[in-house]
């Protein structure tokens, strides 16, 4: 865990070889958190709980009722995932990640709640980027797409609950090895918005802010008196 | 005239969605070859060896490549000389991707009503686009379409005063705005004119064309090879982490339209760009 910081002057996707891995094991400690920094390339190992927008739901519901939840989310890591069905012989199908943000207005509510590792893809909200600041957590990008050589660094399944939601039940999944990217760090640092900035080049025209506002919808700009921007 | 049972349709059909999730068509897997060269990212780099490396594995264990199979839309082009007999066409279609996605350990991804949310179980209903063509044969494309590039697509009906430009800046920007969720690099499908669906499905259609394999036109081709410098400068890359490689082809359809319409429709595809084709 040493390492961490020296790869981090690396920057983004800077100079390292694909030997540079990062071990991150969990529960999570918090000097684990402390010490991962954006662009990292780590091995994930241990247990983490697969949940996606359902099953997010429902841990939401109880958390707003105070009433318990099924998992320990103290330390935990939750990987945005509904596997395909595990064909005969095998402990699951593909298993890549899902695209995170559509559980972003349940997250702030799983941090409060001791979350602190996330395993998915795509942008992460600003509550959610702030919250990960004040309770310490990091995001991991992994491969969408990358589904059969992911499951491939799950060594076990167990569904813990909700078994009735099928493909969106929350699963006990033992990762081992498995290859993941810092996305987003506990200090507010982004690849999304860093590894952009690097790699972009003039003539792409006007670039496009995520967490900017919404176009207006019809008669909205006209009513507030602001000039609709958006060609 | 040729008799054509509707039972062979639904064999095709659950073969082809088998297929079609697990092998990923040569063009694809050649594209993805020549962005790793062309990735400056190192991250970007890995990222495209792990989805070549996936895309193998797949196709060696006969899995499906992504856990998010799709929505299965079906293309069947009927030859008008064929008599369909032994049932509904439809039924038989839907019948197949049945069967595929159950034998083939295939996510089921459907839900029975947009509000009430039921998993229907099978992957059923299908989207099935029918077309009666010349001939005596039924040809049929089934291309699984998974939902992180679907909910990035986008449709504007532009006004003809926004012209070219305008038609090109509404496709890089719904690329830049689709960023890391529609996990690229992408095939980019774009169809103009015609009417509100006509554009959206050239776009669609768009995507069934060999990766990179331009248009007929050299004008439509110059189109297609603007956007895709202009998508590729976004800097998005490989899974939105950053990079050149932010689009692998452009493929662009056109179609007549009406004298105060300029619609405008852009498809994404993941790089696991999923289809597979047989004729009956």
């Amino acid at each position: 865990m040493n390492t961490a910081v020296q790869r981090a002057a690396e920057g983004p996707g800077g100079g390292s070889s694909s030997q540079d891995w990062t071990r991150v094991e969990t529960p999570l400690a918090e000097e684990a958190v402390n010490s991962l920094r954006c662009g990292q390339r780590v091995r994930i190992h241990g247990w983490v709980y697969a949940a996606r927008d359902a099953a997010h739901q429902r841990l939401f519901q109880l958390l707003q009722e105070g009433r318990q939840l099924p998992i320990d989310l103290r330390g935990a890591v939750i990987f945005y995932v509904g596997p395909s069905p595990a064909p005969p012989g095998r402990l699951l199908g593909a298993a890549g990640p899902t695209t995170a943000g559509r559980v972003d207005r349940f997250t702030p509510a799983l941090l409060r709640a001791g979350l602190r590792g996330m395993i998915g893809k795509g942008y992460r909200s600003e509550a959610v980027k702030q919250a990960m600041q004040e309770y310490g957590a990091v995001y991991f990008a992994a491969v969408g797409g990358a589904g059969v050589l992911l499951a491939q660094h799950i060594a076990a399944a167990e569904v813990v609950a909700y078994p009735e939601l099928g493909p969106e039940a929350i699963r006990r999944l033992r990762l081992v090895n498995f290859p993941a990217i810092v996305a987003v760090d506990r200090y507010g640092g982004d690849l999304y918005q860093i590894g952009k900035s690097t790699y972009r080049r003039d003539g792409a025209g006007e670039p496009y802010r995520h967490d900017g506002p919404e176009r207006p919808g019809p008669g909205e700009g006209a009513l507030s008196g602001q000039a609709d921007t958006s060609e | 005239m040729r008799e054509l049972d509707v039972a062979r349709v639904t064999e095709a059909v659950a073969e082809l969605c088998q297929r079609a999730n697990t092998l990923l068509p040569a063009d694809v897997t050649r594209a993805l070859r020549q962005a790793e060269r062309a990735e400056e990212s190192a991250v970007g780099r890995e990222i495209l060896g792990q989805i070549l490396e996936n895309a193998s594995l797949a196709a060696q264990q006969r899995v499906p490549m992504c856990q998010d199979t799709g929505m299965a839309v079906v293309w069947v082009e009927v030859g008008q000389e064929v008599h369909l007999v032994g049932g509904s066409l439809e039924e038989a279609v839907n019948a197949g991707v049945r069967q595929g996605y159950v034998q083939g350990y295939l996510r089921k991804s459907v839900v029975a009503d947009p509000f009430g949310r039921q998993n229907t179980g099978d992957n059923t209903p299908a989207i099935v686009h029918f077309r009666l063509v010349p001939g005596d044969q039924v040809r049929i494309t089934v291309q699984p379409k998974g939902a992180g590039a679907e909910n990035m697509s986008r449709l504007e009906m532009l006004t003809p005063a926004d012209g070219v430009e305008g038609v090109l800046r509404f496709v890089v920007e719904t690329v830049d705005r689709a960023g890391p969720n529609a996990c690229p690099p992408l095939v980019v499908g774009v169809g103009v004119g015609g009417t509100m669906e006509k554009a959206a499905l050239l776009a669609k259609q768009a995507l069934l064309r060999p990766v990179g394999q331009h248009h007929p036109s050299p004008e439509m081709a110059r189109l297609e090879q603007t956007l895709l410098e202009r998508i590729n400068r976004l800097g998005v890359g490989p899974q939105g982490l950053g990079g050149r490689v932010t689009a692998l082809a452009v493929h662009l359809e056109v179609y007549p339209t009406h004298i105060a319409c300029l619609p405008v429709a852009v498809n994404l595809q993941c790089h696991a760009d999923r289809h597979a084709a047989t004729v009956l």
